[in-house]
């Protein structure tokens, strides 16, 4: 057991466990991720190690509750514990100096992108952060993030707080005003939803920008066992735990990964009907499971 | 029973294996061959001509001294049977199970000219059912050596390693990347083949006699390298198995429905995906699949494929109002002909059974995709097989012209494997072949790294169980002998706690 030391309420839906993993914490850095099971009958589920403490032994965890997994592990409190946490896993981000860079960040993107943000502006970049979500209520980090960026926008899609457009706005316009001006952005990250990410390596294409992206696909074990992370490239298929998790944004075959993700849509979907049912009633599949086990009996 | 004659012997018919029976077994994950009972194992024992000079032992990759158990059995000396087992054999009811009998130990046995070979596997698994079932022999450690081994990789051969160095009285600590031990044993052959709580069994001698210590969850090359594991312990052996999957390079492999038999299986097996939504890790089966090769990991996913559209069936017949569905189809597509089917025998015969359609001499060119992105088809080309080449084999050869489209939704590749690279960063200069694998010494499991041995899938690529299992005993003697070397007390005082 990976015991929780502790936890915060990040929005409704997001939430930051700290967590004992010295086995993880040792080797930990910036990129890299982890996989994480809640109990014994839990799916294994990637999450970027948001940051470390290696004297402490621990990592932190920041993750969006969108389904059975991780809603379930936001119900964990301190003193509970996670059943299974292997890592790190994955490349870590490379970080030099390259001048002005602009890291974006979408929603839970927001944890990981902090890590990379912080390492770019210690490492002497001209850091511009553009963080944006859905509505405020999903918006952290605010002040961390000001506090190791050399400019930053905030915006959401509803306007409910900061600026009211999509991540892609400000940064077309940065990306404009500065090609222009001669003083080219050297490279940009992002982070958040794959479907941000897509419309960010789009905004940039034109410029040329070296356009970094961390990838989210489904996966299995997270060590190259099972390809189920893989997705196309320009360049070949790539397996996301092991390749990545970061790719040139430039390369990936958005739709595909789009399509891919999808793939247990239903089963997704009836994983949280079945746990939501299991607390009050008994829900049809238990019966037919129960139905189906008497008849092999007999 | 009073001595038999060597004719009367011969007459007794080999006796069959009791099994669930296809149309029930379909529809569940439970075992399949339920063992032998004491009256059928006893007339099978009797069937054993005990020869001077038994070639089957010649046939059994580590030398289980087969007529010596089988003889203690026949007179029902239970015990003494685990005993000459265990002298070369620590696994018996894994091996009685899934070794492949038919190309091992009984193509070695007398009577198998005569077609009828003693059921050496069949008799094996009855005596490790019974070991473990009354826990008989367990084992004892020497006394602490002081030394430290790591081993990295918890499947066959890094627990036969593990276990032969502790009983030596070694301190073992084994490394595994997932959450459970077991390796190919726990994530790839399914429970209706090999039961999960045979190996939990096994592997709780390990950690409650030997005192083996299992650190899960570390990925070695990430978590720990190699390099760093030599600063804390006198020897290492790697039995990192062959966990990666290729994908054919034809068009289409991206698509959804597309996998390899490793992710499917892992989705099964290791994450009990059989059992979603009790289980949180789902698994997707299409009502038309094929799956891609006909070795054990084929039969494996095809047979699985075949449960799971069963199951669903079921459950839409339970619970949905509208008409109840029919369980699908399930292809086997194989580029060369019966004759060459490396899956063990009995699996391609169960699988037959249970209504796996065969399509031999028939090789996929490109998998087409609907406007969503989902398989709709797989396309495919008749082969046939040309002039012996070299090797003596006769290789397929696409008949121009002959390319049909398979109506499927899923694709399952269940090619070969090649070792998992993970394990070599943080490994300098371990040698190893073109293929990925590890270069090390058949007869003692030597890298040419000091300090570190390897067997198993990681040094032969994809081979067997048992062979695997002999490569960790046969490392786990060598490593027991640098360790009694003095000359290896060297530099020993660093490692100490
Ligand atoms: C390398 C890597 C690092 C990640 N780091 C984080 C992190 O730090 N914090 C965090 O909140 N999430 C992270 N994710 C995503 C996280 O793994 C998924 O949100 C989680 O697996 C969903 O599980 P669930 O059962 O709760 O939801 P599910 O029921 O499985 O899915 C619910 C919804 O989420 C989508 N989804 C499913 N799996 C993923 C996935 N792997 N990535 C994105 N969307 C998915 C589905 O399409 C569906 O719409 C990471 C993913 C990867 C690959
Ligand atoms: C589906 C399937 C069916 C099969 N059926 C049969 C059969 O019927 N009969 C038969 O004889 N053989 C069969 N085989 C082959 C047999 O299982 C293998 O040859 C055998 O398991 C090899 O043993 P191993 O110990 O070398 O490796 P594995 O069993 O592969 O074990 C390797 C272990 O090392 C771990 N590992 C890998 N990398 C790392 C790392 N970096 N750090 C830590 N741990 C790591 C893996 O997670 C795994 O647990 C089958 C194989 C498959 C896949
Ligand atoms: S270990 Fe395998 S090959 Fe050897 S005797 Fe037993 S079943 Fe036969
Ligand atoms: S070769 Fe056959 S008959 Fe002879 S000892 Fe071996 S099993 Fe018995
Ligand atoms: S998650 Fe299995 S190969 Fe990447």
């Amino acid at each position: 057991m990976y015991k929780i030391l502790e936890k915060q309420v990040l929005s409704d839906v997001t939430k930051l466990m700290v967590v004992e993993a010295p086995h993880v914490a040792r080797k930990a850095r910036a990129g890299q991720f982890v996989i994480v099971i809640a109990d014994e009958q839990g799916e294994r589920i990637p999450l970027t190690i948001a940051d470390h403490d290696r004297a402490a032994g621990t990592i932190t965890l920041i993750f969006q509750e969108v389904g059975k997994s991780t809603q379930q592990m936001g119900e964990l409190d301190v003193g509970d514990g996670f059943y299974s946490v292997a890592g790190p896993l994955g490349h870590p981000t490379e970080v030099e100096l390259y001048g002005t860079v602009i890291c974006v960040a979408g929603g839970v993107g927001i944890a990981p992108m902090y890590p990379i943000t912080r390492e770019l502006k210690a490492a002497g970049n001209h850091v511009i952060t553009i963080m944006g979500a859905r509505n405020k209520s999903l918006l952290f980090w605010e002040e961390k993030m000001r506090a190791v960026s050399d400019e930053l926008i905030v915006c959401t899609d509803d306007g409910s707080y900061g600026r009211k457009a999509l991540v892609t706005e400000p940064l077309k316009e940065i990306l404009a005003a500065r090609a222009a001006g001669g003083d080219e952005v050297k490279k940009v990250w992002a982070i958040g939803p794959t479907i941000m990410m897509k419309f960010v390596s789009a905004a940039t294409a034109p410029f040329e920008t070296p356009t970094v992206v961390s990838l989210n696909t489904i996966m299995v074990d997270g060590t190259g066992m099972c390809g189920g992370c893989r997705v196309a490239m320009t360049d070949g298929a790539k397996f996301v735990c092991v390749d990545g998790p970061e790719f040139d944004g430039h390369k990936v075959d958005w739709d595909n990964l789009l399509s891919r993700i999808q793939f247990y849509k239903a089963e997704e979907q009836q994983a949280i009907e079945h746990w939501q049912h299991a607390e009050d009633h008994e829900c049809n599949l238990d019966v037919a499971a129960r139905e189906l086990a008497a008849s092999g009996e007999s | 029973m009073a001595e038999l004659t060597n004719r009367e012997r011969m007459q007794i018919q080999r006796q069959e294996m009791p099994t669930q029976e296809p149309e029930a077994r379909v529809g569940n994950f439970d075992e399949v061959a339920l063992g032998l009972t004491w009256e059928l194992a006893r007339l099978e024992a009797e069937r054993c001509l005990q020869c001077a000079k038994p070639h089957c032992v010649d046939g059994c990759p580590v030398g289980v001294t087969i007529p010596q158990f089988i003889k203690a059995l026949r007179e029902g000396d239970f015990e003494g049977a685990v005993r000459a087992m265990q002298q070369k054999n620590n696994l018996p009811a894994i091996c009685g199970r899934v070794c492949p009998q038919e190309s091992q130990c009984e193509a070695y046995c007398i009577l198998a000219k005569r077609g009828q070979s003693v059921a050496i596997g069949r008799l094996e698994r009855f005596v490790g059912d019974y070991s473990i079932r009354e826990n008989s022999n367990p084992p004892v450690p020497a006394p602490p050596t002081g030394r430290k081994v790591a081993v990295v990789g918890s499947g066959p051969a890094g627990l036969t390693c593990g276990m032969d160095l502790a009983k030596l009285g070694h301190k073992v600590t084994i490394f595994e990347s997932l959450h459970l031990p077991g390796g190919v044993l726990i994530y790839g052959i399914p429970e209706f083949r090999l039961p999960k709580s045979i190996i939990q069994a096994e592997l709780k001698k390990a950690v409650d006699y030997l005192g083996i210590e299992l650190r899960t969850d570390h990925v070695i090359g990430n978590t720990y390298t190699l390099d760093e594991l030599l600063e804390e312990y006198d020897a290492v052996f790697m039995g990192t198995g062959a966990g990666l999957p290729s994908f054919m390079r034809i068009p289409g492999i991206n698509l959804n429905g597309v996998m390899s038999a490793n992710e499917f299986l892992t989705r099964v097996n290791l994450m009990k995906g059989y059992r979603f939504p009790e289980y949180d890790t789902p698994v997707k089966v299409g009502r038309a699949v094929a799956v891609i090769g006909a070795g054990n990991v084929a039969m494996d996913a095809a047979r699985s494929a075949l449960r799971l559209q069963t199951l669903h069936a079921e459950r839409q017949r339970l619970t949905a109002a509208d008409e109840p569905i029919a369980a699908g189809e399930v292809h086997v597509v194989y580029r060369r002909s019966r004759a060459e089917v490396p899956a063990r025998e009995e699996e391609f015969h169960h699988a037959e059974e249970e209504g796996v359609i065969f399509d031999f001499l028939t090789n996929p060119i490109a998998i087409l995709g609907d406007e969503r992105g989902n398989v709709r088809a797989m396309r495919c080309i008749r082969m046939e097989l040309g002039e012996p080449d070299a090797s003596g084999r006769r290789s397929p050869m696409p008949i121009e012209g002959s390319e049909f489209d398979m109506p499927v939704d899923t694709v399952i590749f269940a090619l070969g494997t090649s070792p998992n690279p993970i394990v070599f960063t943080g490994a300098q200069g371990l040698e190893r072949t073109k293929h990925g694998t590890v270069v090390a010494d058949h007869e003692t499991g030597r890298t040419n790294k000091p300090g570190v041995w390897a067997g198993g899938d990681v040094v032969t690529g994809a081979a067997t169980v048992i062979s695997a299992m002999g490569a960790g005993k046969r490392a786990a003697a060598d490593i027991h002998r640098f360790l009694s070397d003095p000359a290896s007390e060297e530099g020993r005082s660093k490692k100490e706690d």
